[in-house]
């Protein structure tokens, strides 16, 4: 029986591609340590530095949280209400969730943005409104990145921090290799620096850890998460793109750290040029002031227009 | 042993290998994780007859 690397109790997890297994006492400290690691080696924040945690409810942003919090951060939460309903209530019960984890931990404060308090609309309507009812994600990934960077900047935030995962990034990085998305390729960055035009700095402190190591993290450490899959991303391509990745991690282990973080190492050797050389030009929105590549008014803003 | 995944249950009455239930019921190990009575278990574990066992999905994104 497989054995824990510190104590040799029987092993609660074995990470195939790391050769490596922990009990549940000593798998939790593991995952602080190595995200403690991560936070260092890319420079991410410091200790002096306010967190803004972007959370969804879901395991990897709550797990992301606790972390934090257990390394002694000051780390405050964000949980973005899109009203997303589709008969199981999914928004009111991630939202409870965050509430939930964030009510646990007096030192903490959890900002909550209902976006059809702000802006008169749920996601679902604005997406029917824009006749894009096959495809809300789009939306949905629109107002969060603009809702995040606003709530960040406008609360004094040094820096906002996602639970992404290596598992998420080895899809997105599937995904634009599969399509050949040079932008997007030349953008794809555990840590996304800050600005002049008004773009917070983002980071992603667990994205070398498997999906598998954040769900069994939660689990673990008993935080109540949302198991729930969020309604609009059953057959998302996101999710395909993990499947055909674990099953060739399955067939060979490593596979998905491999593709991932050899991706970043190349990138770091020069295999793209830098995405701050690019000459992009960014205007100031007419309306919110945020950065935008739109002459006058950015999309979110037009978003709302009825 | 009672097996529960995704609002589907299965029912063992011999010991078997989580590797060995994972492969029976068509489930990457990759893509859960398996609680045996409230505790995460590696794969190489034996479950017994007596067993709750729950799998839980990894995979979330959209």
């Amino acid at each position: 029986m497989r054995q824990c690397r510190q104590c040799a109790a029987p092993a609660a997890i074995h990470m195939r591609q790391h050769r490596l297994a922990f009990c549940a006492a000593h798998f939790p400290a593991w995952v602080v340590k190595q995200t403690s690691r991560t936070i260092r080696s890319h420079r991410m924040f410091g200790h002096s530095e306010r967190v803004l945690v972007a959370v969804s409810g879901g395991k990897d942003s709550l797990a992301l949280w606790d972390v934090l919090l257990e390394l002694g951060y000051q780390a405050d939460g964000l949980y973005i209400d899109l009203g997303i309903d589709a008969g199981d209530a999914y928004s009111a019960t991630s939202r409870h969730k965050a509430a939930a984890f964030a009510a646990a931990r007096p030192d903490t404060r959890l900002i909550i943005v209902d976006i059809a308090a702000c802006y008169g609309e749920t996601l679902a309507e604005v997406a029917r409104r824009k006749r894009d009812i096959q495809r809300p994600c789009a939306i949905c990934g629109l107002i969060k990145r603009h809702e995040m960077n606003r709530v960040t900047l406008e609360e004094g935030y040094p820096v906002l921090a996602t639970g992404h995962n290596l598992d998420d990034e080895a899809a997105t990085l599937l995904g634009n290799v599969l399509y050949w998305q040079s932008g997007y390729l030349r953008r794809q960055w555990p840590v996304l620096p800050a600005d002049e035009t008004g773009l917070a700095r983002k980071v992603k402190p667990f994205h070398r850890f498997y999906e598998r190591e954040t769900a069994a993290y939660a689990l673990i450490r008993g935080i109540d998460y949302i198991h729930a899959e969020c309604p609009h991303a059953v057959g998302a391509s996101s999710i395909a793109h993990k499947q055909t990745l674990n099953q060739m991690e399955h067939a060979k282990p490593g596979t998905k750290m491999q593709f991932y973080i050899n991706f970043l190492r190349a990138k770091k050797e020069g295999l793209f040029v830098p995405f701050e050389d690019e000459q992009i030009t960014l205007n100031t929105c007419a309306q919110c002031g945020q950065s935008t590549t739109a002459e006058a008014r950015c999309t979110f803003c037009r978003l709302w227009e009825v | 042993m009672n097996v529960v995944y995704r609002e589907q249950s299965w029912q063992f009455d011999k010991p078997v290998k989580v590797t060995t239930l994972l492969r029976r019921i068509d489930v990457l190990p990759e893509s859960v994780l398996v609680v045996r009575n409230g505790q995460l278990v590696a794969e190489d574990q034996t479950l017994e007859p007596d067993d709750e066992v729950k799998i839980v999905d990894v995979i979330s994104g959209g």
